[in-house]
């Protein structure tokens, strides 16, 4: 069952200096259930897809074209008290630094029984009960006595724990994880995308986790995105991506990574910085960094494939059927 | 917070003792009481027997001492002038300053508030650049030239509010003030306004400012996410957060509204103590002036000893901690 279907997305800034278009045509499908990586560099669109999602993108952007459609009805469109009934209720968010998305000055009961009381009518009681089970279901210890802290006098992992009890609080379908992860440990990493895992698992919440760390998504998603330049360049089973992935910059982001088997050779990078949003060149914009690029470029490439989407002229070859 | 607040007494009590120093001496200074005091056609023998009266004859190290004594017991000597005691001059025309600073410190907060919220909510509107271009108006024009057209406009020309003076005093809950009276309010309305206005400014730009900072954070956005109505987001969320710079200017402010109001009182001729303090420099009535800098001193540390508690309400990451100890 789908739960999610974003086609041709399409979120631009409207600047003074001119239209970026951060997301500019982006589509996948999320089924119930399923977690999708979505992975790409520093402004390559996947936060704002995410913002996107839930309808917080920021002025001066908007969404410019497209839908998103959550349970067959489009997101796209919907009055700001629509979308905010939707947004902590069955489409939930968590976000990149546990230490800045806690209000500092109000304790986490407050927080959390608030969340409840926006979008369902229950006692104080009930949502004290319900908020105390939350942080108990995310590995939380003596939830009562961390509800009466406040956030600055928990740690960030603990943090982060009460984030996503906070997300799955009213039993969300959809959870859109933006870099959860990447301001923790690596041992705390761990913890959280165990839980966040555990937790769909249980409630059968469908999730995007957003991220520029492969390795990350490799043991979590189903599913992987890849984004460039505002475009999803890649996209297939996690294994399949991983194991054979088609895209120079897949192939590019997956040799960036130091892993073991390789151990003493020079890691290897991608030449050159991310394009310059606001005057992308025409035709692929990976262009000036792809050592396979040649004249065919200058025309956009449209996704090709079945099942393992790439967009690209000269793709790599599967290594193994 | 009991170990906090009995070391902070202790630190009051330091400082209003380096006050009464400086207070003491520095009113030695600035002229001789008695020859304002006396007929200028009094003998020498008259003259004598009024300095011994007032006790100036003695060194001034022991007048000091004599003073300090007279403070332990709550006696901070009797005025030259009125033959009374300064501390009850003071403590008469104390509620009248107390009602004023109040009720000017309460505009600024109603007023001040909702306007700063709203020009940093939406920046870009034209109202809002108004409100900003208004509040620096706000606290860069003077005092008494704002009072004077105060005057002309609303008694001068319009004649809906009486220019001077306290009017009506009641009895309610046991205070006597104006404020229980329509005519009394209606004395006071203008000079709470004068006082008011820098006030009002302030309050603005930092609301303003507040608000422009706190709506960036991550946790304004996180609220969003979980689907909070706006009211409270902007409530409770942003309120708390930005009322901490506010209620330490506030703080600040208030003292000086009690201690300094002394244009405001005079131009409105509103009995409170800063036209007292004025009327006393100008006789050198040395005791009161004495007398009325060491009660600004204790009513300075009461302000700011309650302006960090409420900070540790405000803000749960401070703590009235007692170091050290």
């Amino acid at each position: 069952m789908t739960v999610l279907s974003v086609e041709n997305l399409q979120t631009h800034f409207f600047t003074r200096a001119g239209v970026i278009k951060a997301v500019d045509g982006v589509d996948f499908k999320l089924d119930r259930g399923e977690v999708m990586g979505l992975v790409g560099e520093s402004g390559s669109g996947k936060s704002v897809t995410g913002f996107s999602i839930l309808g917080l993108v920021d002025q001066p952007g908007r969404v410019a074209g497209g839908s998103i459609r959550f349970h067959g009805e489009d997101l796209v469109g919907k009055s700001e008290e629509q979308l905010r009934k939707l947004r902590g209720g069955k489409i939930a968010m968590i976000f990149q630094d546990p230490m800045m998305t806690l209000n500092p000055v109000l304790r986490i009961d407050t927080q959390m029984i608030e969340a409840i009381k926006a979008h369902e009518n229950v006692s104080k009681r009930e949502a004290w009960e319900r908020a105390r089970d939350g942080l108990g279901a995310v590995g939380i210890p003596s939830p009562e006595e961390r509800l009466r802290a406040y956030p600055h006098q928990l740690s960030g992992g603990m943090r982060q724990r009460v984030a996503i009890a906070i997300a799955f609080l009213n039993n969300p379908d959809l959870i859109v994880a933006d870099e959860p992860t990447t301001a923790l440990d690596v041992t705390i990493q761990a913890q959280i995308i165990h839980v966040a895992q555990k937790m769909c698992h249980e409630r059968g919440a469908a999730m995007i986790w957003i991220t520029h760390d492969l390795a990350v998504v490799a043991g979590l998603a189903n599913r992987i995105s890849v984004m460039y330049a505002g475009r999803v360049v890649e996209q297939g089973d996690t294994d399949d991506v991983i194991d054979n992935p088609r895209h120079p910059y897949t192939v590019g982001l997956l040799g960036s990574v130091p892993s073991a088997n390789r151990r003493g050779e020079p890691l290897m990078q991608i030449p050159g910085m991310t394009p310059n949003m606001l005057n992308l060149p025409t035709g692929c914009a990976f262009q000036a960094r792809c050592s396979r690029a040649s004249d065919a470029c200058k025309q956009a490439p449209v996704p090709s494939g079945e099942g393992h989407l790439v967009r690209c002229f000269h793709p790599y070859e599967r290594v193994s059927a | 917070m009991t170990v906090f607040i009995i070391r902070r007494l202790m630190q009051a009590m330091i400082v209003v003792f380096l006050m009464s120093l400086i207070v003491f001496f520095g009113v030695n200074v600035i002229g001789n009481p008695v020859d304002m005091l006396i007929n200028p056609e009094a003998d020498q023998a008259e003259i004598e027997r009024t300095i011994r009266a007032l006790g100036l004859d003695k060194p001034i190290a022991e007048q000091y001492l004599f003073f300090l004594k007279g403070i332990a017991q709550g006696d901070f000597g009797k005025s030259f002038i009125f033959g009374e005691p300064a501390l009850k001059l003071i403590l008469q025309h104390l509620p009248a300053t107390i009602e004023l600073a109040l009720v000017s410190l309460l505009m600024a907060v109603v007023l001040g508030i909702p306007l700063g919220l709203y020009a940093g909510l939406f920046p870009e509107q034209g109202i809002s650049r108004t409100i900003m271009a208004s509040s620096i108006l706000g606290f860069s024009l003077p005092t008494f030239w704002v009072g004077l057209m105060l005057i002309m406009g609303f008694s001068v020309y319009l004649g809906w509010l009486p220019s001077t003076g306290r009017g009506e005093t009641a009895v309610f809950l046991g205070i006597e003030s104006s404020l229980w009276t329509w005519n009394g309010l209606s004395h006071l309305l203008l000079p709470a306004l004068n006082l008011a206005l820098t006030n009002i400014g302030l309050v603005i730009r930092l609301s303003r400012a507040g608000v422009r900072e706190a709506m960036h954070q991550e946790y304004i956005k996180f609220a969003r996410a979980k689907g909070l109505p706006t009211h409270r987001i902007i409530g409770v969320h942003l309120m708390k957060n930005i009322m901490i710079p506010i209620v330490t200017v506030l703080g600040l402010e208030f003292g000086n509204l009690l201690a300094f109001s002394v244009v405001t009182e005079t131009i409105f001729a509103w009995p409170g103590m800063g036209k007292l303090l004025i009327d006393s420099l100008l006789q050198l009535d040395r005791p009161v002036v004495v007398a009325y800098l060491m009660i600004i001193v204790l009513l300075f540390v009461a302000i700011n000893l309650l302006v960090d508690i409420v900070y540790s309400i405000l803000d749960p990451r401070v703590r009235l901690r007692d170091q050290g100890a």
